[in-house]
């Protein structure tokens, strides 16, 4: 029991790490039809800038106070982010309007490509770290429950509780703001929202903006976890089950999503994965996303798709 | 002023069904394929046909049966690499297990087991649709990846996780030389080319094309979506596991599963989408470019960086190729959304009117 606890635990801490990808899809689907592939990168990108920065900054300015180092890093990277943003705008999707989902999908795909050979070509290519005095050592839970307790990973929860911070923030800014309400707008009809005289250029700068940053905190994350390498990139494939599973239009659905695959990876590869040789981690999410869109296709979440003739 | 269709009657239904109505595009195919046969032979030297005409062919193939799949029937594949794996690892065990197995019969077998997997992976295409339908295709994909790395049986038990033939031969012909290879490569592309491009004329292709325009509409007017769809998915997934099987065999000899990873199946669909969906032609197009452009890239950034004075590194030189490959297809995208085949159609139709205005 306490191992299957450990598990689930475990399962559901990588879940939130996956919805922090998942959730920069998601909002850019909702707000330009767009299917951002370029996710993944833009996480690889935005954590390469952030680690290097980190190092840089003492090298260059002398500052060495742990803190503000991180900060100025973190801006630094932030900045890098929204002017990526802003050039995707101007140079890719500003001439794509009105394109068909697929052609944008590749657009995306193509833009992965040249953010990982700039980010590499700009930052270096080797295994760089993130230090952001993430707590490592492991926590003992309910000691008394079970014997030696459940183990869980400090760094993990920490990381959850960033995730689920900066999904209560997205949710106030989306709600409540006059941007966010915008961005609904923009989402929900295009065309009628320009014609009450919303700037479609614009908010698409934002919306790329804040999924640019959305990209740097699961870097960030994902980066003091496992060092930031190229593989960071491949992050996106991982989240994609996610946000396919929560239904690409919904930020909740990002967030349940992540943690229903997260918690069915690990426990398929603990206890289902020994019978059939290990490693089915990253097809069992799929099919399980599958098996999900089987009963609802729009994913859990989404909006329902209605076919007019 | 030579290419135009006047004064060419068609006086019987036959005529009117050609698979090239106009006499100028009949010759001009056959004059191609002959030149194919005979005269890039005769003028490739072996790298050329090693490192580019050999693998163009085959991919080309393999955009073929993908152009069928996402081009004519619009349903996003995003499995390909995986029914190219399923191909070559079928046409590999029936080699190894079964003797004196004829190699042209193994590898249509490979494509009969990949039309297998993909009609089993094309099952949630009717329920699921675009995007969505990605994930089920990834999911073939990442399935088959896992299964020939873990499952020995698939790999013939070697010990290494490689599959390697060798001593190919055809009706007591060996293919060893890469004129042989470029040879049996291209017989394959042209039967199936042909196969390919009646079969979208056909009452079957129009199907597809119904069901890519609108699928419910399609439905309301009588076209079965599951025979079309799931058709689609066997035609597709057939062209593509014989291409794999080629790919393994032909053209890499010995393989492991990373050679048809998720990169393989998105290089095909780039393939497509550049080259043009919905266009046979296009796949040729589509994947010559893709095959060419980092060859291009890699012969030309040395030198450049030579003239300028900068040793580019190979680190340097692979990130530059991603550059501008991701730039290149961002840039095409942007000028051409319907990809090469249709500057080719606009081509031809200028032709047609050259040397007059109208």
């Amino acid at each position: 029991m306490a191992f299957f606890l450990e598990t689930l635990f475990g399962g559901l801490m990588a879940g939130m790490l996956y919805s922090l990808v998942a959730l920069g899809f998601v909002l850019i689907y909702k707000a330009s039809g767009v299917f951002n592939f370029a996710q993944g990168a833009m996480v690889l990108f935005a954590a390469l800038a952030m680690a290097r920065f980190g190092e840089w900054i003492p090298q260059y300015f002398g500052i060495t106070h742990f803190v503000l180092v991180n900060l100025l890093a973190f801006l630094g990277a932030a900045a890098v982010m929204f002017v990526v943003a802003w050039l995707i705008e101007y140079l890719v999707l500003r001439h794509l309007v009105n394109q068909e989902g697929t052609t944008l999908l590749m657009a995306t795909l193509g833009i992965t490509y040249f953010l990982d050979g700039v980010g590499q070509t700009i930052f270096g290519s080797n295994i760089y770290k993130i230090d952001v005095g993430m707590p490592k050592e492991p926590l003992m839970l309910m000691e008394s429950t079970f014997p030696g307790g459940i183990m869980i990973n400090q760094e993990d929860l920490v990381a959850a509780v960033i995730a689920s911070a900066l999904v209560a923030l997205l949710s106030v800014f989306f709600q409540k703001t006059t941007t966010g309400r915008a961005l609904r707008a923009v989402a929900d009809d295009h065309q009628a929202a320009q014609s009450i005289g919303i700037p479609l250029n614009r908010i698409w700068v934002i919306v790329w903006c804040v999924a640019g940053v959305v990209a740097l905190v699961a870097g960030m994350i994902w980066g003091s976890k496992l060092g930031v390498q190229f593989s960071l990139s491949t992050v996106a494939l991982r989240a994609l089950p996610v946000v396919i599973l929560g239904g690409l239009t919904s930020v909740p659905g990002a967030i349940i999503g992540g943690l229903i695959i997260g918690v069915g990876e690990k426990l398929s590869e603990v206890f289902l994965g020994p019978y059939v040789g290990g490693g089915i981690e990253i097809w069992f999410a799929y099919v399980l996303a599958l098996g999900f869109l089987l009963v609802r296709p729009q994913g859990l979440f989404g909006e329902k798709i209605i076919d007019r003739v | 002023m030579f290419y135009r269709e006047n004064g060419q009657f068609k006086t019987t239904y036959k005529q009117d069904q050609q698979i090239f109505p106009i006499t100028q595009d009949r010759v001009g195919v056959l004059l191609l394929i002959a030149f194919a046969f005979i005269g890039v032979p005769m003028l490739a030297d072996e790298y050329m046909l090693r490192a580019i005409l050999i693998p163009f062919l085959i991919l080309s193939l393999a955009a073929l049966g993908v152009n069928i799949l996402v081009g004519y029937c619009g349903q996003i594949s995003l499995g390909s690499g995986a029914f190219m794996a399923v191909g070559a690892y079928a046409a590999y065990n029936f080699i190894v297990r079964i003797d004196g197995m004829p190699l042209i019969l193994a590898i249509l077998l490979g494509g009969f087991f990949a039309t297998l997997v993909g009609i089993f992976f094309g099952i949630p295409s009717l329920r699921v649709k675009g995007l969505y339908l990605s994930v089920a295709t990834l999911a073939a994909q990442f399935f088959c990846d896992w299964a020939f790395l873990r499952i020995k049986w698939f790999t013939n038990d070697s010990a290494s996780g490689t599959a390697a033939v060798s001593d190919l031969q055809v009706f007591g012909f060996a293919i060893n030389t890469p004129f042989e290879k470029y040879t049996f490569c291209l017989a394959f592309l042209v039967v199936f080319g042909l196969l390919a491009k009646n079969l979208v004329r056909s009452a079957i292709g129009r199907e597809w094309m119904a069901i890519r325009d609108m699928d419910v509409a399609a439905a309301v007017i009588g076209i079965r979506p599951m025979y079309a769809k799931l058709s689609a998915f066997a035609v597709s997934s057939f062209i593509v596991g014989v291409a794999g099987a080629l790919w393994a065999f032909v053209y890499l000899g010995s393989w492991e599963p990373a050679a048809f990873s998720v990169d393989r199946s998105f290089q095909l669909l780039f393939m497509v989408i550049l080259g043009g969906m919905g266009s046979i032609m296009g796949s040729f197009f589509g994947a010559a470019f893709i095959v060419v452009l980092p060859i291009v890239i890699n012969l030309l950034l040395p030198s450049m960086g030579a003239m300028v004075g900068i040793e580019v590194s190979t680190a340097a030189l692979t990130h530059a190729e991603q550059i501008i490959f991701g730039a290149l297809i961002v840039w095409f995208l942007i000028v051409e959304p319907h990809g090469l085949a249709k500057l080719w159609s606009v081509g031809k139709q200028k032709l047609r009117l050259w040397p007059f205005p109208h």
